[in-house]
Formats: C-alpha cells, structure tokens, sequence
C-alpha cells in the first residue's frame, strides 16, 4: 500500500489524468441516478396529485409507444358520455368533463396568453386543489354557462400584481369573466408545464362562449374507493364503446386509464431513461478502466528495472503482481471517490439551477464505490500479472 | 571446512534461434564459508550465467547446486525468491538502487519481502547496515545525492541487511573510478573479516587481487582455480595513493 501510494505520487499529472476517466464515469453515474431518482419521485408525486381514485377517459385512441398527443386529439367524447358514465356506472362520485385550449387573457393593460380549461364545479375537489382567495363556481354556474373564472397562481400575479383579484374582470378572447377564485400554487406538472399558469372556467362556458366546441378532451371520473377503480375502468370503456357503436374487434376511439397505469407508464419512462444514462455512464467507466490497464502497462514496462530490483532481493511474483494490483486499485478507488463527490455535486448544482429534484441513494453511493475498486482489479490484472512473470536476469539488464 | 556453495557438473545453454548456446559446460566448484573469492574471464565465458545460477536468479540446465547443504537446482520461482531473500545480497556493477527513494528506504527493500518483521524492526536493521559501510549520517540522502561509490555502498547495505550467508557482486567496481573501487574493496575485505562468504565477478585483475581465491574461466570451463599469492590490503593501497597524490600536488 505505501508503495503503491509512494509510485502514484511520483507522477501526479498522469495518475489525475488516468483518474480522470474514473472520476468522469463514475460522476456521470451518480449524477445521473440522482437526477432520475429525483425525477421518479416527483412524478410519484404528480400522480398522487391528480386525485385519489381517478379515472381518466381521453378522446382519440392511445396505444402503448405511440404519440402522446394523440391524446384528446380526435373530439370523440362528448357530454353525453359523460352524463351517461355518471348515470350508468355504479360506484362513480365525481364525473368532469373537461376542454382545454390556449387563448390571450387580458386584466387592465395587462395581458398574458395562457391556458384555458374548461372544468365541472368539482373538478377542485377531484383535483385535490385548494384556493389560496375565493371559492370555485357552483354547479349552477356550469348549467347556465355563467361568464365566471378561476386563476392559478402565475395568473395572479402575472396579471394582479399586487391587487386581490376575486371580483374582478379578466378578458378572455374579450369576452370578460369575473373571478371567484384564485388557487394555490401547484407547481410543475410531470411534463415540466407550469400548472399554475391557467385560467379555469365552467366547461360549459368554455365549449359554447369561448371556443365553440362540441366534444371533450377529457373525462375525469373519480370513484369511491380503490377497488372500484378497475371495474369502473372495464364498465366505462364497454359504456363508451356502446354508445360510440365501435363493433367488437374494432378499436376503441377513445382512452380509459387509471391513475395507476398513467403513474406507471411515467415511472416506466423515467426508467428506461436512467436506464440509458447508466448504460452511458457504463462505457465511460470501462473507457476509464481501459485507461488505467494502458497506464499500468506503460508503467510496467518503465518500471521493469525496478521490477527486477525487488525480485533479486527475493520478491516473489504474487509480491510483485500485488503491488501494481494494488496501485490499480488505489487508482480506481480514488478516481472513483473523486467521481462520487463530483457527481453530488453536480447533481446539486443541477437542483439548484434547474429546480430539479434530485436524490442520490446510498445503495447506489456504494455500489459505485465497488465498482470502482472492480475496476481497477479487472483492468489492473493483466499489467500486474505481466509485471510478475517477469523473467528476473532480463528486467535487470532492461535499460 | 564447511561448503557453502557446491556446484557438481553444472551445465547452461540456452536455446536462442536456432544455435543452442552452451554458456556453462560442467563447471563444479566449492566454496567454504568465510572465502572471497573472484570469478573472472572474458566477457562470453560463461562467468556471469555461472553468477547468476549461484545467485539463484537462473537455474542449471543440468548438475545440482546446493547452497548451505540443500539442492536449490530443482525449486520453483517462489522458493528461489525466498532463498534470495533469505540467504543471498546481490551488488550490481550499476548499483541498481530505486532512484526517488531514500538510501534508508533502498535498503529496507528486502526486509519488504521477509516476513515477521515490524517496521521498526526493519529500520533499525536498515540503519545498523547502513552504519557497516560507513553512510550512516546518509539515510536520508536520495541516490542522486549520493556518489558512485557511496550509492554502491548502500547497495552493499541493502545486500546485507537480511544477513545472508553468501555475498554476491558483479562487476561492482565496474563504474568506480580506481581510488573508489579500493575503497568498495575495502568494505569488502572487512565484511569477509567478519565471517562473510564473497563471491565476485570481475574482469580486472588488480581488483581480484583484493580477495583470496580467483577462478578463471573461459568458454564455460574454469581453466584456473588458485589461491591469490600476493594478496593486496586495500587500507595499504589507499594509503599508498595518498601519498603518491601528496606527492603529485607537491611537485607541481
């Protein structure tokens, strides 16, 4: 160990650099794991944020890898289906329809282009989302398709700075709303929009005053416990694919998917992509490995004189083939230690600049801790070995 | 007498390309404890591969060796090693110290490879050898700090630093100046004083008058085996070159 310790220090500049293909990867693996970690438990929690026992029914077909827009793309669902789920499926508490589109809202000489949602009266509760100001609107509201809105929180303060909004106008396409409500922020949403950057009206108003549309975007159905969730998921899709006449055989032209399956399919994604960067960062780490065999070998070779000193006062092979094992190892373990902290770092600086979440496990801390030092004894062998046969008479006439 | 070293019909050839070089042809030899005695001959002669089986870095190719009673012609790497390390000092004619370590460390070497002894041991044994030489106020000198014959004592101490029973040197004056090479003989007439078997190669014959016994050998065979008859006293010599400098210096 001292020895091994001693060699190292003697050339400073190439154990950095060989280190450097150490650090590099394992920093990339830390770094990376953090990031989708992060990302993991932030989707979990944007999950957990659409509602307890949510169904979710968009219009248009979604097949597994396929595009997401296609999602509420093609207008199937329509306010009868929606009326007809809440009529017909048992077990379902709260049904909304809902539209979206986007449209420039305007408050006094203030004016912002924005998200527009068309929403039932219990689409805040649904959503878990309470109000920072005011209330929501009524059922009432939603029948008679009453000119009335609700505001995120970047609404407020992009078009309110400083005021209270509740009571006041905003324009939307011109046409004024008056705001009951102002939410409390959300935050990002799993696809890194701003949630609180959108104006909420009754859907009614939205489909008949603002944009004049017939069909839906989507369904949220809330059912009253979790068990329900997957035979009301079954119920609703055979209610839909009757009401749309779809023959059997044919596809479904919309789209039922739990709260659940959408969870899943977002940690999935996030998945394969920390998958992909572990898959990056693992090429990095056996370039670095191979650096550190061309840098051994380099060393053997220089060092063979050295290697036949020790040998004639009596060192044996498995001595000889120890100490450059040894220094492969202390080579790797501390590229890989260096890797480790700049890797926190990075992710850090990454949380702090990106506001991304990010959690590095301990688990994964100590794995490539060990992976490092297997490393440096996988592609420390072959030179250390090589350096042990040596032939003593010849290392010592080696100039 | 005691042999320490007995080689019986030693043979050497090595099998290069597509001639078979016959380095050692049946050399047998016995050394007792306590001589000091030179190898000499032309280069290609056969003196160094002979060095080399004695020194347990190179095995015969037939005959048996047996250092202090046992057969070391049949052991394998490992057990070489060991009696290296156990029973054997190597001095190089390029002293062949570790460059960025210090003299002390250079002749802790061995003692890296002995088992059983603490650090604190090793450093007093590293000292104390270093003291037999006379470079004890150098332990923390760096080679490039030290002189020819200086860096060639600490190549002495570290032979001796695990108390073998048998020194080999090769060619060790053969990059010393004369005055330094008298000097290097000096240390070693004293260390045969105190009971220690030398063997040395050389080429030159004013050095092999230093030690007691000279073996000649030319194409792999000893041609001369015969007890040096006058035999120099390097203390005497030294002296003698002081005065003839003293001389030289006055008369200019």
């Amino acid at each position: 160990m001292r020895i091994a310790v001693r060699a190292l220090r003697r050339n400073k500049l190439r154990t950095l650099l060989t280190m450097l293909g150490m650090i590099i990867g394992v920093g990339a693996v830390i770094a990376m794991v953090g990031i989708g970690n992060g990302a993991k438990s932030q989707i979990e929690a944007q999950i957990a944020n659409l509602g307890q026992n949510v169904i979710l029914i968009f219009s248009g077909s979604f097949t597994r890898g396929g595009a997401h827009s296609g999602w509420g793309g093609s207008g199937t669902l329509t306010v009868e289906d929606s009326e007809a789920i809440q009529r017909e499926i048992p077990g379902v508490t709260v049904v909304s329809p809902e539209v979206r589109s986007t449209a420039q809202v305007a408050a006094g000489n203030q004016n912002w282009s924005t998200q527009i949602m068309g929403e039932s009266a219990d689409y805040f509760t649904l959503r878990q989302w309470p109000f920072k100001d005011g209330a929501g609107f009524g059922e009432q509201d939603v029948r008679s398709a009453n000119k009335v809105a609700v505001i995120g929180n970047t609404i407020a303060q992009q078009l309110f700075p400083g005021e209270d909004p509740i009571g006041q106008l905003v324009r939307i396409r011109n046409a004024p709303f008056i705001i009951t409500g102002v939410l409390k922020a959300k935050g990002m949403s799993m696809m890194g929009s701003d949630q609180d950057d959108t104006v909420i009206v009754p859907y009614t108003s939205a489909m008949k005053r603002l944009f004049g549309m017939t069909t839906l975007r989507t369904i949220n159905v809330q059912v009253a416990t979790p068990s329900l969730l997957a035979p009301a998921q079954q119920q609703i899709t055979e209610l839909l694919r009757q009401r749309h006449r779809i023959g059997t055989g044919k596809e479904d032209d919309f789209t039922v998917r739990t709260q659940q399956e959408i969870a899943d399919m977002a940690t999935e994604q996030s998945k394969t992509m920390t998958y992909l960067l572990a898959a990056i960062a693992c090429v990095s780490l056996i370039v670095g490995g191979i650096g550190i065999m061309n840098i051994m070998l380099v060393s053997v070779t220089e060092r063979t004189r050295e290697i036949g000193i020790r040998m004639a006062v009596g060192a044996r092979g498995n001595d000889i083939l120890l100490q450059f094992l040894t220094e492969a190892v202390t080579l790797s373990i501390i590229g890989g230690l260096i890797g480790i902290v700049t890797g926190m770092g990075v992710s850090k600086g990454i949380e702090a600049w990106k506001h991304w979440p990010v959690a590095t496990p301990l688990l994964w801390i100590l794995a490539s801790f060990l992976v490092s030092a297997a490393i440096g004894i996988f592609f420390g062998f072959y030179p250390a070995r090589k350096a042990s046969r040596l032939d003593p008479i010849e290392a010592l006439r080696y100039e | 007498m005691e042999p320490v070293i007995k080689l019986i019909q030693i043979h050497k050839t090595y099998h290069t390309g597509e001639v078979d070089v016959h380095a050692v042809r049946g050399v047998s030899l016995e050394l007792g404890k306590g001589e000091f005695v030179a190898i000499m001959g032309a280069s290609g002669s056969g003196k160094s591969t002979l060095m080399n089986m004695i020194g347990c870095l190179d095995r015969p190719t037939s005959g048996a060796y047996l250092l202090d009673n046992t057969d070391v012609s049949e052991l394998r790497r490992d057990q070489l090693a060991d009696i290296r390390n156990q029973k054997i000092g190597f001095v190089f004619q390029g002293f062949n110290l570790l460059s960025r370590t210090s003299a002390l460390e250079n002749v802790e070497l061995p003692m890296l490879y002995t088992h059983g002894l603490s650090v604190k041991q090793q450093r007093e044994r590293a000292q104390e050898s270093l003291a037999m030489v006379g470079l004890a106020e150098r332990a923390g000198h760096h080679p490039n700090q030290l002189s020819g014959g200086q860096q060639q004592r600490v190549a002495i101490a570290r032979a001796l630093v695990n108390r073998p029973a048998l020194l080999l040197a090769d060619e060790p004056t053969g990059n010393l100046d004369s005055q330094t090479s008298i000097e290097i003989m000096g240390v070693f007439q004293k260390l045969n004083e105190q009971g220690i078997t030398i063997v040395m190669v050389t080429h030159e014959l004013d050095i092999a008058q230093y030690t007691k016994r000279n073996v000649i050998m030319r194409d792999g065979h000893v041609i001369t085996d015969a007890p040096v008859a006058n035999r120099l006293n390097a203390e005497d010599e030294l002296g003698r070159l002081r005065v003839a400098q003293k001389a030289v210096q006055l008369a200019s």
